[in-house]
């Protein structure tokens, strides 16, 4: 147990903190999902990281990573929250799809999916829902056909992020016939291929940052398929837990957010609740909280650790952090709580867009309620 | 950075889970609850012979010399047993206060001897009564008085197993040790209970977790319904989110510093938030069963309740925290940062 950085370390920490100082733009761009213009600004962004090889660190070199460990990611990601760098718009590819192909993909399928996913050249979504596929995400109707060397897709996708603006997107597919969690493939396949249809849904905060996607006998190469055929769903779990367990929401989101919290209550306290301070301090300490469990969880994994049911409640607790996080901002900011950022008296934070925001994460990536049951089931060991 | 404990600290763990599921079963506590007993002296021997009232000791007050690290991990097996014995306020806060004042006390060298603590953030003292020597404070200096140079009040505690006592005394009955550290003494003994707390929300669970497999309603086990496992999930939740704040406040809180204080409180305040949530959930589970005086679980709950308040509030726990979010630099980058700006 040594909770210090090595000399290493923090030179790695100034370095990434020079460099993000020198390249992060000044005004904020526009948000990926609210328009194609956005979308392509972060694509921008995501260029000018990889052209400082920052496009994802963890990666080996060969695959257009840096190589560097769990802890140096860590540092990234405090570095590059508390520089208020644009959101990853590539976050579906880099974050979840990219580790699974590195743990399952083919060293071809490595090569050809890995550099253009860390340089932002091709932005991923992601397609495992269906309209009778949500929580019971075993459910899929969505078919893979073979055909010599190809695939033939067809179905119904839905609730699938970043799909309205991005270039490709992986999905669960079945084998015809096959039930439940057996004959489910994971397949690539790319959004403006023939027989591909994108309809956008809009999100409550009037973003398309979701769409339905219709697959009408959709060709794809059999390269394109992760793991073996009827693997999808042992592929699929893993993918969640580096979702839900390590690497979609970064502690350094919810520090950052934290101590903006204390400013404002610093600034806004006389005018306050003073019962409204406890609710500061406890955003703090959940913030914190998670990142030491993060830290924990990153040195267990370095150790050789698996990630295990366990990433279930790293979910539930980032989740719903967040919520209190924001609503407590929301309680101090009092009548100004609801102003958009188009306000002329809006608070300098966006609090509310941010509040919108956290609303999906008990929904997203599994709900809070398939967590429990997992924590009860595969954790606790209690009777299905 | 490593955020890992070591093969030596895993098997003092193990050593104390080992001895206290020998030792520390709900038949013991049955037969001592009968008995009116707080103390059963062939544990606490088992204990001392097994050196783990001598973790903290330094190795010239014929102590092993380890760390916090070490006592939270058995403090956590005795939580996880609700030990009826003081072995935290006795060597895991009394014993190295008096082993840095007078590390050639005879006391330290008794194998037997139990000592009591008289904090100034407690208003009442646990164990007074059957300790070797109670530790007292006056405007900061530390006297050491045997139980009968002091006069004690009994104060009935809902936990059958904490026996408080008022304590009434004059320095010229009791021995001068000179100025303590009673700021360390309270972050040991807060840390402490909160690796307990860990240990008591654990149990909490896991019987819940024994009880709703066997237990069945309608005609299926009740730990098959959601509604039954969502308060498990929501605890072992709570529990898996104050682990590494218990684990990070022992390796820091020898920093001594605002950062190094806040970390103690948030682990006090959030393992025995956790304490509270597994132990309540525990008895709901458990329905009927669980307000019995025959199930154990109220045991825990009554533990997790004492503990909670005692070895500073958590109104003052929190301002701690508060303290460190208000003065220092805060953000992504200082999670483990020391102190720059004096509180």
């Amino acid at each position: 147990m040594d909770l210090t950085y090595t000399p290493e370390q923090q030179a790695f920490r100034a370095e990434v903190r020079a460099w993000l100082d020198a390249h992060v733009p000044a005004e904020p761009l526009e948000h990926f999902d609210a328009t194609r213009a956005g979308f392509e600004a972060h694509r921008d962004w995501e260029r000018t990281l990889k052209s400082g090889d920052w496009g994802m660190v963890t990666w080996p070199k060969e695959y257009g990573g840096r190589g560097l460990d769990l802890i140096q990611w860590l540092i990234f990601e405090e570095e590059y929250y508390r520089s208020g760098a644009p959101g990853r718009v590539n976050q579906n590819g880099i974050f979840l799809l990219g580790p699974t192909l590195i743990e399952f993909g083919t060293h071809e399928q490595k090569q050809r999916f890995l550099p253009p996913m860390a340089s932002g050249e091709e932005i991923w979504a992601q397609a495992w829902s269906e309209p009778q596929a949500g929580s019971d995400l075993a459910g899929v109707r969505s078919t893979c056909v073979r055909d010599g060397d190809d695939y033939i897709l067809s179905g119904h996708k839905i609730w699938s992020s970043r799909a309205v603006f991005a270039d490709w997107a992986f999905g669960l597919f079945r084998t015809p016939g096959s039930e439940r969690h057996k004959g489910l493939s994971l397949i690539f396949f790319p959004l403006n291929a023939p027989g591909v249809t994108v309809n956008a849904i809009k999100k409550i905060n009037g973003h398309v940052g979701f769409a339905e996607i219709f697959l009408e006998d959709v060709r794809v190469p059999a390269f394109n398929r992760l793991g073996d055929e009827g693997q999808g769903w042992h592929i699929c779990m893993a993918t969640a837990g580096f979702e839900r367990g390590l690497m979609l929401r970064s502690p350094a989101r919810y520090q950052v957010a934290a101590a903006k919290l204390a400013e404002l209550w610093q600034a806004r306290k006389d005018q306050s609740d003073p019962a409204l301070e406890a609710d500061v301090v406890r955003a703090h300490m959940n913030a914190d909280a998670y990142a030491l469990n993060i830290y924990q969880t990153a040195s267990r994994l370095m150790a050789g650790a698996k990630i295990g049911p366990e990433a279930s409640t790293n979910k539930i607790f980032w989740s719903e952090l967040d919520i209190h996080l924001m609503q407590t901002a929301l309680a101090i900011l009092g009548p100004d709580a609801e102003l958009t950022h188009e306000a002329p008296d809006a608070p300098e934070v966006d609090w509310i867009d941010d509040y919108i925001f956290a609303l999906a994460g008990p929904i997203y990536a599994g709900s809070n309620e398939i967590q429990r049951n997992i924590i009860a089931e595969r954790m606790l060991g209690l009777p299905r | 950075m490593d955020f890992t404990l070591n093969d030596e600290q895993l098997m003092f763990a193990e050593t104390a889970r080992s001895l206290f599921a020998d030792s520390c079963t709900p038949d013991h506590w049955r037969k001592m609850m009968e008995a009116g007993s707080a103390f059963d002296s062939t544990r606490w021997a088992q204990i001392v012979e097994t050196g783990l009232t001598l973790v903290l000791l330094p190795e010239s007050a014929g102590g092993i010399g380890l760390g916090e690290t070490d006592f939270a991990l058995i403090a956590q097996e005795a939580g996880y047993v609700a030990l009826p014995e003081p072995l935290v306020e006795s060597a895991g806060v009394a014993a190295p206060m008096l082993a840095a004042l007078a590390p050639e006390h005879p006391l330290l060298a008794d194998p037997n001897a139990v000592l009591a603590i008289a904090h100034p953030a407690n208003p009442y003292v646990l164990g007074a009564d059957q300790a070797s020597a109670i530790l007292l404070e006056r405007n900061g200096e530390a006297f050491l008085a045997t139980p009968d140079q002091v006069t004690l009040t009994a104060e009935a505690s809902i936990d059958p197993f904490r026996r408080l006592f008022k304590v009434e005394w004059d320095p010229a009955k009791a021995t001068a040790l000179g100025q303590a550290d009673w700021d360390l003494a309270l972050d040991r003994a807060a840390l402490f209970n909160a690796a307990m707390g860990l240990g008591l929300a654990q149990r909490s669970v896991d019987m819940a977790v024994a009880y709703a497999s066997e237990r069945q309603q309608f005609g299926k086990p009740i730990g098959s319904y959601q509604a039954v496992k969502h308060h498990l999930a929501s605890a072992q939740v709570a529990i898996e989110f104050a682990k590494p704040v218990v684990a990070a406040a022992a390796a820091e809180i020898s920093a001594r510093d605002v950062q190094a204080r806040a970390r103690v409180s948030h682990a006090k305040l959030v393992a025995l938030e956790a304490a509270d949530k597994a132990s309540r959930a525990s008895i709901q589970v458990h329905g009927a069963m669980g307000y019995s005086w025959e199930v154990d679980v109220h045991l825990f709950h009554k533990r997790a309740l004492a503990l909670a308040q005692t070895w500073g509030t958590p109104a003052f726990h929190r301002g701690r925290i508060a303290t460190r979010i208000f003065t220092q630099p805060m953000g992504p980058d200082s999670t483990f940062s020391r102190e720059t700006h004096h509180a």
